[in-house]
């Protein structure tokens, strides 16, 4: 499937938001960008670590938006593929193994296995089935992580070093942390939304509305679904790695079920399938996370109700809000 | 491994099987009959529990307790029927899924609040607190028995009622195919109430029969959830004979692999290794089952009829 740009014919069909397509991801990573800045100027310097975490996540949201959103594929075993990238860098870092070039190889090729031999199986599904099995998936992952009694299992691994770039070591400073997560998500962004715009995509977003026609016209929808499946879990394993030096810990809460609905609603508090959306999804999460669980140890509590009244009141999360306003003004 | 040991562990999988069974039953309904996925349906089991917990101990008596903890479970499910889920069964599956993923969240940590966050228990109903001896020094316990004898039991009425009453009927041809029986005339809302609040009652009385065995802590119904869905996805959707199926091969194949496949990985490996990897591989086990099932067979064992 050759990755053909986008035609005239295919951007025409939504002229009013090509604007806002372009202009609310540029603000958007010239926000992220600043951050830092501001910090220097007097923001509280707690928030460069919680953003830093927010931006870790907004890789594995947005990998998730790829499948969920343009794909239609709702998959609740998506933090399986983090908790993989997280354990595969702290059991290589404990092997003695640091440097980045050699960890993400590493990572990204586990990952891409995982996901062709799991994403087989549940594509043969689909609707409730598939979100089933994707659970049920995730969970093996999560027990597998439990049964490693040699590197931590149910209490985690504890990591001693970060790892290095080339010899350099961009995870001990706080400030070059945060630009390497946030170039890394300005690529994974880059390469989702060109992979969305390419025939693929067309082909993928095509599926979503009728696999039957898609299938009918000549192409591969399972394939389709299952290249989109696992390069989402290989972004989600990247984000893993930098999780994992971000806590300088890993554990199989990393990948419990629980962290997998909290992609999806990520995704979905964002706006699904923007892609942008989910980056302001995981900013906006964890900004929330981090209140109300300074407000009381019972956030939980709070933010189910809140999940619940977004799902049954709000259509089309942040992004379509923001979309909403800025058509009312323009 | 001896033969004692393997008696007592195949009752432990049936025992295990016959709870899955009553949390799946309700599950492969509502999923079947409404397309609507429950992930919250764990939590009803989880309330099952506690409330029998709060009823025995209020009562005094298990028998008691559990009738009035039903009925609390029944009221409860109800109530999030028509606070929540009626307004989900329009919308699509991601919605479903955050949605009731939202009620966990706060139902789990609801029961920290009001029953507090350490385990609790329930005590052994007194006519049943015996041993019953299997063979020669192989004692198993007289409730455990109870329980799988009542599960049956639940499972034979579950099998009647589909098979032989009106509503079962219906039910089934709303497991094959919904819009066509609201066509002929049947109202689905009142179809789909008796069907969930049918669920709600099996997820809590398995939760209140659970609760004596197992200890009652915050969570437990996620891993008995998942453990369903796994049972769902085997059996086939919407079908109650598969879901028995599915139950119990699920409930024999995790007991006996945690028991004894140390032992038979031990056969071919040193003992730390075979450790190591006996327990790796025992907690992958029934999911590498389900992953051999749906490459075989997408639709499951026993898929409901009529149903694509």
């Amino acid at each position: 499937m050759s990755a053909t740009p986008a035609t005239a014919e295919v951007t025409s069909v939504a002229p009013p938001r090509e604007r806002s397509r372009v202009v609310l991801p540029a603000l958007l990573f010239l926000l992220l960008a600043l951050v830092p800045l501001a910090v220097s100027f007097g923001m509280p310097a707690g928030w460069l670590a919680l953003l830093t975490r927010a931006l870790i996540f907004a890789i594995a949201a947005l990998s998730l938006d790829l499948i969920l959103g343009v794909g239609g594929l709702v998959s609740f075993g998506h933090a399986a593929f983090l908790g993989i990238g997280a354990y595969v860098t702290g059991i290589m870092i404990t092997e003695g193994k640091s440097e980045a070039l050699v960890i993400l190889p590493a990572i990204l090729v586990t990952c891409a296995l995982f996901g062709a031999i799991t994403g087989a199986v549940c594509l043969r599904t689909r609707g409730v089935a598939f979100i089933m099995i994707t659970l049920a998936f995730g969970q093996m992952i999560y027990f597998l992580a439990q049964a490693l009694s040699a590197y931590g299992g149910d209490d985690g691994l504890t990591l001693y070093e970060k790892s290095t770039l080339l010899g350099f070591n961009p995870f001990a400073n706080r400030t070059s942390f945060y630009y390497t997560v946030l170039i890394a998500l300005g690529g994974a962004y880059l390469l989702v939304r060109g992979l969305v715009a390419s025939r693929f995509g067309r082909v993928l977003r095509a599926a979503r509305e009728n696999p039957t026609r898609v299938s009918v016209t000549g192409f591969d929808v399972t394939r389709v679904r299952l290249i989109a499946y696992v390069i989402s879990g290989m972004l989600a394993g990247l984000s893993g790695f930098f999780l994992a030096n971000h806590t300088e810990f890993v554990s199989p809460a990393f990948m419990s079920w629980q962290r997998s609905g909290e992609l999806i609603f990520m995704a979905v508090l964002g706006g699904v399938g923007s892609l942008h959306g989910a980056i302001i999804g995981a900013v906006a999460y964890l900004i929330a996370e981090d209140a109300l669980s300074h407000l009381t140890e019972h956030w939980r509590a709070i933010f189910g109700p809140l999940i619940i009244l977004f799902v049954l009141f709000t259509r089309g999360g942040i992004v379509g809000m923001l979309r909403k306003l800025g058509s009312r003004h323009g | 491994m001896n033969t004692g040991l393997l008696i007592v562990q195949i009752l432990n999988g049936l025992q295990f099987g016959i709870l899955l069974f009553l949390v799946a039953a309700g599950l492969t309904l509502v999923f079947g009959v409404m397309d609507f996925i429950n992930l919250a349906h764990g939590v009803q089991y989880m309330l099952g529990a506690y409330l029998a917990v709060t009823f025995v101990a209020l009562t005094g008596s298990f028998v008691l307790g559990l009738v009035l903890a039903l009925a609390a479970a029944l009221v409860f499910g109800l109530a999030l029927e028509f606070l929540v889920f009626r307004h989900l069964y329009e919308r699509d599956h991601l919605d479903q899924v955050l949605a009731t993923f939202g009620l966990i969240l706060l139902l789990n940590q609801g029961v920290k609040i009001v029953w507090g966050a350490a385990p609790l228990s329930v005590p052994l109903p007194e006519f049943l607190t015996g041993n019953v001896a299997l063979m020669d020094g192989i004692l198993y316990p007289t409730y455990r028995f109870a329980l799988i004898g009542s599960g049956l039991a639940v499972g034979a009425l579950l099998w009647f009622i589909v098979e032989k009453t009106r509503t079962g009927m219906l039910l089934r041809a709303g497991a094959s195919n919904a819009p066509m029986v609201s066509a002929l005339g049947v109202d689905i809302r009142k179809l789909f109430m008796i069907v969930f609040a049918f669920g709600t009652m099996l997820a809590g009385f398995a939760g209140a029969m659970a609760a004596p065995i197992l200890s009652v802590e915050p969570g437990m119904g996620d891993t008995v959830l998942i453990l369903a869905f796994v049972v769902i996805v085997i059996g086939g959707i919407g079908s109650i004979r598969g879901a028995f199926v599915a139950a119990l091969i699920v409930g024999l194949v995790d007991t006996l692999g945690r028991s004894f496949m140390n032992d038979l990985l031990r056969l071919f490996m040193s003992a730390p290794s075979a450790r190591a990897t006996g327990a790796a591989l025992s907690s992958m086990l029934i999911y590498l089952l389900m992953a051999v099932v749906l490459f075989v067979r997408p639709e499951g064992l026993l898929p409901a009829r009529g149903r694509t």
